[in-house]
């Protein structure tokens, strides 16, 4: 495909992990997400050994540690909402520190940080390891309903000209000395929003236009083809498979 | 509120997952009829090609619009969710859409949301607000006078309602497949607090946008359409009446009540629930409460439990999982009925479309697809 | 079909307006030959852009005729119009929707129902007509606008056309990318109908013009003529650059 689309989370490289097709690498992480969430959360070790596999393949895809921690940002306000579950859970209660917290609260927060972490640690292994037109591609390949698929081409094909056509918008009303500090401002700044949905809805009637004038008639032509060999798959399902069997030890043991 | 993976229990997101794929596959079936000819470009190939481009934008502004930065005092800022504005501006079948596909993209593409709670996620924060939003935006409209500030005022109760209904159905998948044993009191009382907060700068956000297009572009706003003149022509000089052909033609009247019967099933359910989960909620505890004070807990506790599963959360583990395994189950059967008839409903469309789709062919026109 | 009496483009009795009231054409009369190149020159709004949404059926629904090529613009011609008329719109943004360039180019005639190598094919040869071969797996937004502007006219080229229609080739071009994009315009042979209100451009390209002026032609004629009447470009708001002369330059040589 050559040099596509770059988006944030997306880090050029050559790894075999950026080579495997998309569809293979959105199923062996959706099954891998879908095996961590179903562990019991008693199996500790389970947890450790799936942020083993990931790092594994963290470390075949050369995508640095440090970009992997800072992209788990993200989780910060359930990181917080998991800190307050072990004061207002129910159930027995445990004394730490002078503090009195609930043991259900804790398996609980334990729950969700080590279950939210993994699913996001896994999405930006894939983000970072799959161009945005691949995974749009993938998606489509998995047989997501096509007409969703180009809605989603279509946003992240004209995601940033909006975003630009939003950012001229600010620099116009700073130019005239208005800056947004509070309530009162909302108007202004509604009346930009207003103004961008009119220019996002004319544009999306122009590039309707640009489409029939081409012979478009409600699909899209089929240009590229993403297929994936029997090795490409379960080089891909390699990860879900261990963390099954990690799931299934953690069930039995 | 992006929920990660982890914290709706498995049966529970792959229901809401299953909810969420029916509701989509109804709402790409209804978006076709909703952007078939809204606009200038009206008479154009009136149909579903129109969809894709046009949905695609919507779903990019919605997520620029993310990006927009209210201040609200003392360097906080809020931002729009954009449920209701969707609804309200492209209709509820083409908001879901959107709103869908921004969470899809930023689960994929960023991380936002895990990709195993995108089922919950769709299920909150798209179907949820944009369904509330416009049948009582729709409602509301019908109701008072028609000016634009009643279309202003609408929109502001639509959207006020659309977040906390979220939270509360938000609320009901953690009642059944949370993964800790918070007080479902408790979450529903944050929940809903917050989220009337959130709803209210939105309420007010979505009032002033909604205005600011209504001003310029009313015909642009889909849940204040009906409201445009008949078309004159003049032709070097003469008053001539347009072809009645250009005139787009709006939504069919079986069509209409077709989604007025789906809108009013869904938002009665949704009440429903709503109300079940708060009578659910609040009222063991009070139970439990009175049981305590007269101490009558260890009979009452068996009771409660075997009564309503819902009604006593402070278990211990594996009952736990099975009473929500249990309760995802029944969930579970009740998504099937509704995808189930969601999928009904496309077959017959589709049949009908095919039907059409024949019938053109044979006159050779391949760009008049249905309405 | 008589190459040499069937014009590629005649507009009749055309009228229009959209849905909101606004009324943008009120009767228009033209006719092109094939071969020609002709300038659709007029002031802002007098309805240029809405009379090239008519020329393939993208709007409909006023009242007179568009025919392409003897085709009468229409839903039973539809598909065939649109391969036939291939329109280059103002903002290259909105033409180029696909994610690479390439995707971009291949649409039409993959729409068309062309596929493997013949596609690629198509889509290598229109590059190359524009010069921009060596772009082909960019995104379409990492391309300067001329560049841009200049994928456009490919994705077009693509289709093989009989009539190009360009909306405002010129607008925000720098001069490079100006004299660049006249280049390949003058060396492709199809019919050009280029809607502007750059009149120096209008003189370089095209030898014969016509005035849109508040929705009607009101004026039809050589192009070095038609801007040489100080009378009617001043009656129609349509102005040459400071220190521009129609009279000292070089008309537009006619197709040989």
């Amino acid at each position: 495909m050559g040099a596509g689309h770059a988006h944030k989370l997306y880090r050029h490289g050559h790894s075999p992990v950026h080579a495997l097709p998309p569809h293979t690498k959105l199923a062996a992480v959706l099954a891998f997400v879908v095996v961590v969430v179903s562990t019991p959360r008693e199996a500790m070790w389970a947890f450790a050994a799936y942020a083993g596999l990931l790092g594994l393949v963290a470390y075949t895809a050369r995508v640095p540690a440090g970009f992997l921690l800072k992209r788990l940002l993200i989780e910060v306000p359930f990181v917080a909402f998991a800190v307050l579950l072990p004061f207002v859970a129910e159930g027995e209660r445990v004394g730490v520190l002078g503090l009195s917290l609930s043991v259900n609260g804790l398996w609980g927060a334990w729950n969700v940080l080590a279950k939210g972490t993994l699913g996001v640690a896994a999405s930006v292994l894939l983000a970072s390891t799959t161009e945005l037109r691949e995974l749009l591609l993938g998606l489509e390949r998995l047989r997501l309903p096509p007409l969703l698929v180009q809605i989603a081409s279509f946003m992240v094909r004209y995601g940033d000209v909006i975003t630009d056509e939003m950012r001229r918008m600010r620099i116009a009303r700073e130019s005239r000395g208005f800056e947004a500090r509070g309530v009162r401002h909302w108007g202004v700044l509604a009346k930009s929003a207003g103004a961008l949905f009119i220019r996002s809805y004319e544009r999306g009637e122009r590039v309707h236009l640009a489409m029939v004038s081409r012979g478009y008639a409600g699909s899209m032509p089929v240009i590229d083809e993403v297929t994936a060999s029997r090795a490409q798959w379960s080089y891909a399902l390699a990860l879900p498979c261990a963390a099954l069997v990690v799931c299934l030890l953690g069930w039995t043991l | 509120m992006h929920a990660p993976d982890g914290f709706i229990n498995a049966p529970v997101s792959a229901a809401a997952g299953l909810a969420a794929a029916g509701a989509i596959a109804v709402s790409l079936r209804g978006a076709r009829r909703e952007l078939g000819g809204t606009s200038r470009s009206s008479a154009a190939g009136s149909g579903g090609e129109r969809t894709a481009p046009l949905a695609g934008l919507v779903a990019a502004f919605i997520f620029a619009v993310q990006m927009l930065n209210f201040p609200v005092g003392a360097g906080t800022s809020g931002h729009l969710l954009g449920g209701a504005l969707a609804a309200i501006l492209v209709g509820p079948y083409t908001g879901v859409l959107c709103v869908s596909v921004v969470l899809l993209m930023q689960a994929v593409l960023f991380a936002d949301g895990g990709l195993t709670a995108l089922g919950v996620n769709i299920t909150t924060m798209a179907i949820t607000t944009t369904i509330v939003a416009y049948a009582l935006f729709r409602g509301l409209v019908k109701v008072l006078p028609r000016t634009r500030r009643s279309v202003t005022a609408a929109a502001f109760v639509a959207a006020l309602v659309s977040v906390p209904a979220s939270a509360v159905v938000f609320t009901l998948l953690y009642a059944v497949g949370g993964t800790t044993d918070v007080s479902l009191g408790k979450v529903a009382t944050a929940m809903v607090g917050v989220h009337v907060l959130i709803g209210v700068g939105e309420a007010v956000i979505t009032a002033l946008t909604v205005g600011a297009v209504v001003a310029v572009r009313p015909d642009l706003v889909h849940g204040a359409r009906g409201l445009r003149q008949r078309l004159k022509l003049r032709v070097n000089g003469e008053l001539v009446d347009a072809p009645a052909t250009s005139e787009p033609e709006p939504v069919p009247v079986a069509a209409r009540s077709r989604r007025t019967v789906w809108i009013t099933g869904l938002v009665t359910s949704l009440v429903l629930a709503g109300f079940v989960s708060f009578y659910a909620s609040a009222n063991p505890d009070g139970l439990e409460k009175v049981a305590t004070d007269h101490g009558i807990d260890q009979k009452a506790e068996e009771h409660a439990l075997a009564d309503s599963p819902l009604a006593d959360y402070g278990v211990e583990d594996v009952d736990d999982a099975r009473l929500s395994g249990g309760l995802a189950g029944v969930i579970g059967v009740g998504v099937t009925v509704v995808a189930g008839s969601g999928v009904f409903w496309v077959v017959r469309r589709r049949r009908t479309d095919d039907r059409r789709t024949a019938a053109e062919a044979d006159s050779g026109s391949p760009t008049d697809v249905g309405v | 079909m008589d190459p040499v009496s069937t014009a590629s483009l005649e507009v009749s009795g055309l009228a229009f307006a959209y849905p909101d009231g606004h009324q943008a054409l009120f009767g228009v009369d033209f006719s092109i030959a094939r071969g020609e190149r002709v300038a659709l020159l007029g002031p802002n709004g007098a309805g240029k852009t809405t009379l090239v949404l008519h020329l393939n059926g993208i709007l409909t629904g006023g009242t007179g005729t568009v025919r392409v090529a003897g085709l009468e613009v229409g839903k039973r011609h539809m598909a065939e119009i649109r391969r036939r008329v291939g329109i280059v719109f103002q903002d290259p943004d909105d033409q180029l929707f696909m994610p690479t360039v390439r995707e971009d180019v291949a649409f039409g005639p993959a729409a068309a129902g062309l596929k493997g190598a013949e596609l690629e094919q198509r889509v290598d040869r229109a590059l190359g007509r524009v010069g921009m071969a060596e772009f082909k797996d960019r995104p379409p937004h990492h391309l300067s606008f001329g560049q841009r502007r200049r994928v456009a006219v490919a994705t077009v080229l693509a289709m093989e056309p009989e009539i190009l229609v360009l909306d405002e080739p010129s607008s925000n071009l720098d001069p490079a990318s100006r004299r660049e994009l006249a280049d390949i315009l003058r060396s492709l042979d199809v019919t050009v109908l280029m809607v502007t209100h750059d009149l120096p451009y209008a003189l370089e390209l095209c030898p014969r013009s016509l005035v849109l002026s508040d929705g009607v032609i009101a004026a039809d004629g050589a192009t070095a003529e038609l801007l040489a009447d100080d009378e009617l470009m001043r009656a129609h708001r349509l102005e040459l650059p400071y220190g521009f002369d129609p009279r000292s330059v070089p008309a537009a040589p006619g197709r040989s």
